[in-house]
């Protein structure tokens, strides 16, 4: 019991800080229909820009300052970068952001090292919440779902019961009509992909420091936050809550079973030594596959529901 | 025209280094340190350099070998990929560098092994030598060792073989923990730690065997819940670099209380991430620690620390000394760089070293050194004079293994030139 609640708790907190990044893809992707390849490029910078911030102002000031600067870095981005390359079609713009990627990745070599920084959880945080049974349960996992579940809320309330929410959520699917009204479309557009950004750059904020600050950390995260979009539905805001919660218990969970096809065989009554054909296939366990469930639950919904969970459009 | 100015381009790239090879090699003898210096492991590798460094410095400065011949560090990237491994050797290999070094990853050894055999095979005249200061998988000095291969670490069955000698005595353990790196290394740390506990302890229960991806995973909290509730009371890992650190540091946050048998607790942030939590509570077992006791530990410690102030890592690999060291002796007694006659001269060469007396094995190419098994402690002044990471906690030895007991059997058969 223990370790299943203490599992759930980790997968939770998990879960949201996937849906933290994959929010601002799934809203960006759903505005402009643009796939963001360089999204996780901006949680890195979050977590980057917190870590040099950070040590001049402190963790709490640079909480905020470092989203902020990640959303202004994404509005440049879709000023006089996206929107340049949007009359050349989609293709232009997906080869844009992935060019992009790579560019963020040496620009961050180049700046701070090759080698992970030292970026902490602030003293403040660094303590016991809760005990459970045996296991401590650190204050900054539970800090972690507060501000993800505090995004959320504040994201739907901006999207359905403000007047930008309204224009946003027009232009997504009239956009002629929206322009024809008088609002400036293409500055709304501007204003979702900063703000998409600006989500990713706050999930680097806090997730930097509970795991790790490092050139590779976009890359680490950046496929599976398009398998939650992709899963999720792609443009659906509650789709991509849901899939973050379905991975990041997939991946949580699936360490903890050590079962192997060899268990299925002995079942069955079938005796499988370490000379049988294809052992080592045999002996991989659950715990060995967790990195790549994410990627098959991916294949399996394309073949099997193409739009994702809650999509609205045809894959 | 402008295809032609491309190609002459793409010549004058590929030209430019093989012409500057030949200048150099008359005044100094360049190692090519082939290392993982982007990625996961990058922090590691860059310690691993500054070890280089320092230990060329050293001989350098007494005057370099056979009379004025200095040694340069040239460092390559791998990236911890055996495939990026081999096509970087075959890079230095064409700028006519003859003495290669590397250890993170006994994956990337295996293949470099494998390049080198080869390299030197079709290459007679143009041999290689590779120094491996850190990747323990025994296949390399047994099943799949080479003649130009010389290791200067202590391998992991003769690490584990300390070890479980060690724990077999602690009546206390009742429950292990096995947690290592899904690849060659990680898979022998726990395979030798199956066969070598069934043997000396039957009665010790194994309660996990896990082996996580290198380098991927960011967080251990679920790996740290199931050790929780298999009620382990001793955890062995193999695990190295941000894969310990983070290791560590999730199972001090969620307060486990396990205690830690482990092979690099003394490098790369692993001794920051255990804190004052981890003190008495964490055990390694290496060929050196600072406070090993002799003459030269200390010197050697306050030396790196002296050349490299701005950084938080301390002097941790003595196999890295113990290769330069090793390879200017034998560049002495060949009285030639010549890789084919420094090969021969290593074999069988006895030298000094902090803990004493060692030597180069002639049937595997294995470096027979003590081996310590210490205790992170805070440090006191007495047996855990020096700290690491600047933590205050210090390792203090708990038992000291003599080179000739570490000497294990080996399956080993290569063809001499």
């Amino acid at each position: 019991m223990e370790f299943f609640l203490i599992t759930l708790l980790n997968s939770l907190s998990y879960g949201l800080l996937l849906f933290m990044l994959s929010s601002g893809l799934t809203l960006i992707f759903s505005m402009m229909g643009v796939l963001n390849f360089a999204h996780a490029s901006f949680y890195m910078l979050g977590a980057y820009f917190a870590y040099q911030t950070g040590l001049y102002i402190g963790f709490w000031p640079a909480l905020f300052l470092a989203p902020v600067l990640v959303g202004v870095l994404g509005a440049a981005t879709e000023r006089f970068g996206l929107r340049t390359v949007h009359k050349f079609g989609h293709v232009a713009e997906l080869l844009f952001t992935f060019g992009l990627a790579y560019v963020v990745e040496e620009v961050v070599h180049l700046l701070w090292g090759r080698a992970p920084v030292d970026y902490r959880i602030p003293a403040e945080l660094d303590f016991t919440l809760f005990t459970l049974y045996t296991t401590q349960y650190p204050a900054y996992r539970g800090f972690m779902m507060l501000v993800s579940v505090g995004m959320l809320l504040a994201l739907y309330l901006l999207l359905t019961r403000t007047r930008i929410g309204l224009v946003i959520q027009a232009s997504l699917s009239h956009p002629d009509m929206v322009q024809a009204l008088g609002h400036n479309v293409p500055r709304v557009f501007m204003l979702v992909f900063a703000g998409g950004t600006a989500l990713a750059g706050l999930a680097g904020v806090i997730g930097g420091n509970a795991f790790i600050t490092e050139p590779g950390m976009a890359t680490a995260v950046g496929s599976i936050v398009f398998v939650v979009v992709v899963f999720g539905g792609m443009g659906s805001l509650g789709g991509a809550f849901l899939a973050s919660l379905i991975i990041g218990a997939l991946q949580t969970f699936s360490v903890a079973f050590d079962y192997s096809m060899l268990d299925a065989w002995a079942r069955l009554g079938i005796d499988v030594s370490p000379n049988s054909l294809w052992y080592g296939f045999w002996s991989i366990t659950i715990s060995q596959t967790g990195p790549v469930l994410p990627y098959l639950l991916m294949v399996l919904m394309l073949i099997v529901r193409p739009r994702g969970l809650m999509g609205t459009r045809e894959g | 025209m402008r295809h032609l100015k491309t190609a002459l381009l793409f010549c004058a790239a590929f030209l430019a280094p093989m012409l500057s090879a030949g200048s150099h090699a008359e005044e100094t003898v360049r190692i090519a340190f082939i290392e993982g210096l982007s990625g996961a492991f990058a922090n590691v590798g860059e310690i691993g350099l500054r070890h280089y460094q320092l230990a060329a410095e050293t001989v350098n400065a007494r005057g370099g070998v056979l009379g004025g011949v200095k040694f340069e560090i040239v460092p390559f990237d791998h990236k911890t990929s055996p495939q990026e491994a081999q096509l970087v050797f075959k890079q230095a290999a064409d700028q006519g560098i003859r003495y290669i070094a590397q250890g993170n990853g006994s994956s990337v050894a295996l293949a470099l092994s494998d390049a080198v055999a080869k390299h030197n095979e079709r290459n007679p005249q143009k041999t290689v030598i590779f120094l491996n200061y850190a990747a323990v998988d025994p296949a390399l000095t047994n099943d799949k060792c080479n003649y130009w291969h010389f290791r200067f670490d202590a391998d992991a069955d003769m690490k584990m073989q300390a070890l479980t000698n060690y724990m077999a005595q602690l009546k206390g353990i009742r429950k292990i923990y096995l947690i290592n790196q899904d690849y060659s290394f990680g898979q022998a740390v726990a395979k030798a730690a199956r066969t070598m506990l069934a043997a000396k302890r039957p009665d010790i229960e194994i309660v996990g065997d896990d082996l996580h991806p290198l380098g991927k995973v960011k967080d251990f909290a679920p790996y740290v819940a199931k050790i929780k509730s298999s009620g382990a009371d001793s955890v062995i890992t193999g695990n190295w670099g941000n894969d310990l650190a983070l290791l560590v540091k999730a199972g001090r946050e969620a307060g486990l209380k396990a205690d830690f048998y482990t092979y690099y607790t003394g490098a790369a942030g692993a001794v920051t991430a255990f804190g004052e939590a981890g003190a008495g509570h964490v055990k390694q077992v290496t060929t050196w620690h600072s406070n090993i006791g002799g003459k030269h530990a200390g010197e050697h410690n306050a030396e790196y620390r002296a050349r490299f102030p701005d950084v938080s890592d301390d002097l941790y690999y003595s196999a890295i000394r113990e290769s330069i060291n090793a390879l200017a002796l034998a560049i002495e007694k060949a009285k030639s760089t010549d890789p084919g006659k420094v090969a021969a001269a290593l074999e069988n060469l006895v030298f000094e070293d902090d803990s004493g007396e060692v030597y180069m094995r002639a049937d595997n190419h294995q470096l027979v050194q003590p081996l310590y098994i210490s205790t992170l402690v805070k440090a006191n002044g007495k047996n855990a004079r020096f700290d690491v990471e600047k933590t205050g906690l210090g390792f203090r030895t708990d038992a000291r293994i003599e080179g000739k007991d570490t000497v294990m059997p080996t399956t080993c058969k290569f063809q001499r030139p």
